[in-house]
């Protein structure tokens, strides 16, 4: 079901709609892993009778970070072996990563990309091998160990068609929002239901289910901007993801892991176009202003950190590292050498090869940063000419990408050892609810295609899930009317309070949402390791953080709303609030500096692989309010090297 | 860069089961006004520049604009989605013009069939995904 035309537009409905329903198994999010969970739990489902729902934020062809498609699939065996992947994977996140859940999504993902090349994704080929799928052997274009070439413009929209015809267009439900998860209150730790609102009509959600898989992406705009203005909206990551995933979990009190991992990738400055293509496809080098190659300049910097300095790709964190020395020393602007590496490429080329490589240069931005290409344009950057800045962004906090930070899973049965195992591959350490995406914590680089090969795997899981617990009827005393009051309550606050001054934006009696979020940006930026400091902490700044953050969540109750796309803002800020603040504990709690580049925590300035070669879970108990922080050993399943 | 609507171009898809920007939004951006009949960006400094509303537009009224707080002006990225393939035409300030066409499916829209030639689900206890019935996974 999808809603285009919106019918409430008064600022304060009365009487919401309510919209009750009983389902067996609830996906929330529509992104790359409830794509492939909706593809993989259909003919289960069909299988044993059971109900499945989608739920969705926004329109599933275009919503999460897939939306504006992309140039290349980061993730793709292809013959090779998934313990290798499991290696490249652990170097580049500092060793501390889960084995089993990697494996696991490096021996399923080939299946998923086979399938999106089915459904109609145009995956560029070796000459002679053009027409022949990449099940039949068909060669593929790697622009990298792992990564492959596509013509992804329609990428999103393609997954999202095989998703919606799985699970048929009466399970779905656009433009709906989730605030939270409702747990039983017969069985501890149990899930029963989720709540959310329309934001095109005025309707209360409130599903129960007998399991819940939660894939709403990770979190952008917790750290403030480097752009503040018009151009505040071009972050890196999609400003749609509010970290959803984790605040929902972790507050009907799911174990998360390594929320102190974050991802800063280096992008072309201000644009925050890939630079992926140009590093590997194109062999271009990255330069301090005089033309330096800082990687080798600063190659010693590496040897601190071994084993992962020394790997043959240096992990990413550090390779900030090494860039952000230059900035601080004063030899910025650090620039892309592209047009070295396009004469260089030209000199092996006749000129229609040329005209080519030209194009797929372009297409990398098209295909999935058309902004960066619309600041070429706008600065006359014709990279055969020019190159072009490099800066790194704010931070994010992702599980899918070259970070891992998320909640801590059950991992699969034949390969996790015990102790990371309770009977349902991807389950959380709550009953019944599982995550996929960018929600599993410690396993980064799964990128699209292991997304959607994870949703997968969390969707058979589920089934098996409800299978097992039939009989299972949710028991929950509140009522739909007083979850439809708590989501409304920034309307109601906005109604009281909006004629007590002559303009409705500035009020002492509450604050509207964007403010809100304008100072959770400051605090996390200036306190917890954002742009301004270089991305310095320590645990002082973080115990003043604290403080502030602790008025902000006080005063985050006087959200004002005056309509239904506000309303999401307000509850949008209540997750990233929640995902800030668990991002800032497990920083204070590691005490070490494991991801230079990313963070820096000046009281503990060196690596400490003795003491911290660990996970950090934490737990956040919604009864008494308190977080709960542990170390848990780590445990190499395959060794980082052969 | 924020987009922007064309006030000559936009008829509010009047006529049409959806207003296509709306619908397509991630970030709930685009808004109509019922009684000009036309779109908006109603918080331009949340735009991702993502040009799904740019590219869904039966009207070809909404342009992006990149953001003024950045990029100079003059500049601009005009795509033109097809069924098959997209044109790009990007204008540099200067005036330089380069143009683009890359596939982008190679199916008709709408015509997937996602189970067609799928073998039937096999044991819901195994670690097999459904189409990987018969299989062996490689352990470690
Ligand atoms: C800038 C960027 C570039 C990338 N480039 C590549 C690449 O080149 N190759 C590659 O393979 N991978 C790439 N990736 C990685 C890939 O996009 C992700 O790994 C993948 O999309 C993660 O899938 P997901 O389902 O966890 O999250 P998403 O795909 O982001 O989906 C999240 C979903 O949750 C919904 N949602 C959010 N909050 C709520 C809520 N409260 N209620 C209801 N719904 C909600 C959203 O609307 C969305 O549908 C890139 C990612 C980014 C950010
Ligand atoms: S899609 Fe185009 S024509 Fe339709 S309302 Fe939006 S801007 Fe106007
Ligand atoms: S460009 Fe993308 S984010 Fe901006 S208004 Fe259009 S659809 Fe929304």
């Amino acid at each position: 079901m999808s809603l285009e035309r919106e019918s409430c537009t008064s600022s304060y409905c009365e009487d919401p709609q309510i919209v009750e329903m009983d389902t067996d198994i609830l996906l929330i999010g529509g992104g790359m892993a409830n794509c492939g969970a909706a593809f993989e739990v259909m003919p289960w489902a069909k299988k044993f009778g059971l109900k499945v729902t989608l739920v969705d934020k926004a329109a599933m062809d275009r919503s999460g970070a897939v939306a504006q498609g992309l140039s290349a699939i980061n993730t793709y065996m292809g013959g090779q072996d998934p313990a290798d992947y499991v290696r490249m994977v652990k170097n580049d996140l500092m060793g501390i990563v889960r084995d089993d859940l990697i494996y696991d999504v490096g021996r399923h993902v080939d299946d998923s990309v086979h399938l999106f090349e089915k459904w109609g994704l145009p995956v560029w080929k070796q000459a002679g091998d053009e027409g022949k799928p990449l099940d039949k052997g068909g060669k593929c274009v790697r622009s990298g160990k792992w990564q492959i070439m596509i013509n992804g413009e329609s990428y999103k929209v393609i997954v999202a068609e095989a998703a919606k015809k799985a699970l048929g267009e009466e399970n779905i439900f656009e433009r709906v929002f989730i605030v939270k998860l409702i747990l039983d209150e017969k069985e501890d730790n149990r899930i029963a239901a989720a709540v959310g609102f329309s934001t095109r009509e005025n309707k209360i959600y409130y599903i129960r289910a007998n399991a819940i898989l939660l894939a709403a992406g990770g979190a952008v705009n917790i750290f403030r901007p480097r752009s503040v203005a018009e151009g505040m909206g071009r972050a890196w990551y999609p400003v749609w993801n509010a970290g959803s995933t984790y605040t929902m979990a972790a507050q009907v009190g799911a174990e998360l892991t390594m929320m102190e991992n974050r991802f800063v990738p280096a992008r072309f400055k201000d644009g925050y176009g890939p630079v992926g293509a140009w590093f590997l496809l194109f062999k271009a080098k990255a330069t301090n202003a005089k033309g330096e190659n800082y990687m080798v300049t600063n190659g010693e910097m590496l040897k601190d950190y071994p084993p992962y300095g020394l790997a043959a790709v240096p992990a990413t964190c550090l390779r900030n590292h090494l860039m952000l020395k230059e900035m601080k020393e004063g030899r910025g602007p650090i620039y892309m050498d592209t047009a070295t590496a396009m004469k260089e490429l030209a000199a092996t080329m006749d000129e229609k090869q040329v005209k080519h490589l030209e194009a797929e240069a372009w297409e990398d931005f098209l295909d999935m940063c058309v902004g960066q290409a619309g600041l070429w344009a706008g600065m006359n950057i014709q990279p055969e000419v020019v190159g072009s800045e490099l800066m790194p962004t704010e931070p994010y906090m992702l599980g899918s990408h070259s970070g891992c930070c998320g909640i801590w899973v059950s991992g699969p049965e034949d390969i996790a050892p015990a102790e990371w195992q309770w009977g349902y591959n991807r389950m959380t350490t709550v009953k019944g609810l599982f995550t996929a995406g960018d929600g599993v914590g410690a396993s980064g680089h799964k990128f699209s295609s292991g997304s959607h090969a994870e949703g997968r795997i969390a969707a058979k899981a589920m089934v098996k899930f409800v299978l097992d617990n039939k009989d299972f009827k949710a028991t929950i005393s509140k009522s739909a009317k007083d979850f439809a009051a708590e989501i409304q309550k920034p309307f109601k606050t906005f109604e009281q309070f909006k004629n007590v001054t002559t303009d409705d934006y500035v009020n002492p009696n509450y604050i509207r949402p964007k403010m809100l979020m304008y100072r959770l940006n400051k605090i996390m930026d200036e306190y917890v390791a954002g742009t301004s400091t270089y991305y310095v902490t320590s645990a002082a700044l973080m115990n003043r953080a604290l403080e502030l953050l602790t008025w902000l969540k006080e005063d985050s109750e006087k959200m004002a709303a005056k309509d239904l796309h506000e309303l999401m803002r307000c509850w949008e800020n209540y997750h990233r609030i929640f995902t800030a603040e668990a991002h800032l504990r497990h920083i204070l709690f590691r005490e070490e500096t494991r991801y230079p580049g990313f963070f820096y925590r000046a009281d503990f300035p060196k690596l400490d692989e003795t003491n911290w070669k660990c996970f950090v879970n934490s737990k956040y108990n919604p009864k008494t309010n308190e977080w709960e922080m542990k170390k848990v050993p780590h445990k190499d399943l395959v060794p980082l090297t052969k | 860069m924020p987009s922007c609507v064309n006030v000559d171009k936009c008829d509010g898809c009047k006529g049409k089961d959806k207003t296509a920007c709306q619908y397509i939004c991630p970030n709930d951006l685009m808004k109509l006004d019922r009684n000009l009949m036309k779109a908006w960006n109603q918080e331009p400094e949340a735009c991702w520049e993502c040009y799904s509303c740019v590219k869904i537009c039966p009207q070809s009224a909404i342009e992006v604009r990149a953001y003024a707080d950045i990029v100079p002006l003059g500049g601009s990225v005009v795509p033109l989605r097809g069924s098959d393939s997209i044109m790009w035409t990007v204008k540099f300030r200067n005036g330089k013009l380069k143009r683009f066409k890359f596939p982008i499916r190679t199916t008709a829209e709408g015509s997937i069939k996602p189970y067609d030639g799928m073998p039937e689900p096999g044991d819901i206890k195994d670690q097999l995904l459904f189409t990987e019935t018969g299989k062996t996974l490689p352990k470690l």
